[in-house]
């Protein structure tokens, strides 16, 4: 039981930080129809720059925890934001009418460019972060001494992200852009029939992707406390897997796939074996694809003509 | 009905020159020449009618004037200004509203989410004004807000549609085919809809239809598309007893 609840928290936590990463392919899939493959990247330099800033800002003598967070979360936002933007403009745009392989590929080219571009500016070794939140609550003890906790990171994982999921889910339900946003994935033609700045738009829809992937990047900085050029990758693929087992395309789907990879992780590692949770969690995504191709809160919607 | 005064001031109508003018425009889908030099005119206040059958050129027509296509030659003006080149979403900014073809209602969205989005380019704070408007124009669209427009009927998706397009206030409605595919006693409303919304509100409107008997009757004037050409025009009245008119659109059927 204690042995449960703590893989229960852990797998939460972990959760949390892939539907974060699950929602940027989710929407850009939604919009123009694409897996952004460099998203997994953007995250990884969303790490990047957090450790980058929290030593800038350690230096600057800035320390007191909450400034220092809310300050590398949003140097963070921004400069992942601006590489989203990038990315988009230079690489998806210019394709937009080519034939649909043709961004795909130059997805995949940007994630191999970013990779190398941080590899050869940042150096291949592994970036260690001191921790900058330590503690937490113990809530259960058993018998034999093994302790069931609950970092104060974790809480602030899941209790951030929560905070932004329902807010970007107002932002998409309930704002003029979020609106624009979902005219866009209907019906291109038609929201700029209506005034749209469909351009703007999916660049917009970008930016947003990246500022989340950011905040998973500072979050993953911190509870693991190492980063490297690499880190991008398996967690795309992860949370690219979340995006499609919730159903891509599905705002609610992301964070829920999210959740659901995170826990299998996390139980697989401490039930089954570590070295195989990987390929429980793809296992699951093949089994999702086969009997549920649209994931599981994406459906088909029925559309009269 | 409320009398509210809106963007109408037909501030081009004094001088003689067209609200819309169209001049030579050319067409293409790749490398097939949809309008092959077309040249027409509506002036403010009118409501003037493109008829022609299935593939003429008609839709693509309305398209062009929102630049999307845009015209290869020939120029596209609206009151005064060449918009041949003016961005799509920019175009619905100066005042020229369309109802497309296949009515192209977001699906996902509910009724009330896609008047919303027909507002994007209104004034600031005439929403609620012209919503109240719309409903009042279809009261059952008013009925259905919460519902999704994928779940609405034809007829009511065409409403939807058009009020939709009011929804930004126009200077200039384009409608494309409002009757298609509807019901006879749905096609009346519709109609009488566009002719208490140009004679109340004084708009302009550019009807594209294949049901060439409404459309003429309801039109000041009228234009017949052949294969991406004009090959007439007159007043509605004229086209109607037109024998080429007769023979083409009007005999057996409506």
């Amino acid at each position: 039981m204690e042995y449960f609840v703590q893989q229960l928290i852990n797998g939460l936590t972990l959760g949390a930080i892939y539907g974060l990463i699950a929602i940027g392919y989710t929407m850009v899939y939604g919009i123009i129809g694409m897996i952004n493959f460099a998203h997994g990247e953007i995250y990884m330099i969303g790490a990047f720059i957090a450790v980058i800033s929290f030593i800038v800002l350690g230096a600057a003598g800035i320390t007191w925890v909450p400034v220092m967070l809310m300050l590398v979360l949003i140097i963070s936002m921004v400069f992942t934001s601006i590489y989203g933007w990038t990315i988009e403009r230079l690489a998806y745009r210019p394709l937009r009418g080519s034939f649909r392989l043709a961004p795909l590929i130059s997805a995949i080219g940007m994630s191999i460019f970013l990779q190398n571009y941080v590899q050869l500016v940042q150096g291949a070794r592994v970036k260690p972060m001191p921790p900058v939140i330590q503690g937490g609550f113990v809530i259960m003890e058993r018998a034999d001494g093994f302790v069931v906790s609950l970092s104060y990171l974790q809480i602030l994982i899941i209790v951030l992200t929560t905070v932004l999921m329902v807010g970007f889910t107002g932002l998409i339900t309930r704002t003029e852009l979020g609106r624009a946003q979902r005219a866009c994935e209907q019906d291109k033609t038609m929201a700029g029939l209506l005034g749209v700045n469909v351009d703007r738009t999916i660049s917009l829809t970008f930016v947003l992707g990246a500022a989340l992937a950011a905040v998973a990047g500072v979050m993953v900085t911190m509870y693991y406390g190492v980063i490297d050029f690499f880190i991008g990758f398996l967690a795309g693929v992860k949370a690219f897997t979340a995006a499609v087992l919730g159903g891509i395309g599905s705002l609610p789907g992301a964070m829920l796939g999210g959740l659901l990879i995170g826990l299998i992780e996390a139980f697989w590692s401490a039930y089954f074996s570590i070295e195989y949770k990987d390929v429980a969690t793809f296992a699951i995504l093949v089994l999702v694809l086969i009997f549920r191709p649209t994931g599981l809160l994406g459906k088909p919607e029925i559309e009269k003509v | 009905m409320t009398a509210v005064k809106t963007g109408t001031t037909a501030n081009t109508g004094s001088t003689g020159e067209p609200m819309l003018r169209i001049e030579g425009v050319h067409t293409f889908y790749g490398s097939i020449e949809a309008l092959k030099g077309v040249d027409m005119q509506v002036q403010a206040g009118e409501i003037v009618t493109l008829i022609g059958a299935n593939g003429a050129g008609k839709s693509t027509l309305l398209m062009t004037i929102c630049g999307n296509p845009r015209a290869k030659f020939g120029r596209v003006v609206f009151e005064g200004e060449d918009i041949t080149q003016v961005p799509t979403f920019e175009i619905v900014r100066r005042g020229i509203a369309q109802s497309p073809e296949g009515r192209r209602i977001f699906g996902r969205m509910t009724v009330l989410e896609n008047l919303q989005m027909g507002s994007i380019t209104a004034q600031p704070g005439s929403f609620d004004r012209e919503l109240e408007r719309v409903y009042t124009l279809f009261p059952r669209l008013k009925e259905r807000q919460a519902q999704r427009g994928g779940t609405l009927s034809g007829g009511e998706q065409q409403m939807l549609a058009i009020g939709r397009a009011l929804m930004s206030q126009p200077r200039l409605l384009l409608l494309d085919e409002p009757s298609l595919g509807l019901a006879p006693l749905i096609v009346k409303q519709i109609f009488k809809v566009i002719e208490d919304i140009n004679r109340e509100q004084g708009m302009t409107v550019f009807l594209v239809e294949q049901n060439a008997f409404h459309a003429l009757k309801l039109a000041h004037r009228g234009y017949v598309m052949v294969n991406g050409n004009i090959t007439l025009q007159g007043t509605g009245r004229e086209l109607l007893a037109n024998e080429e008119v007769r023979t083409a659109y009007l005999e057996g059927g409506h």
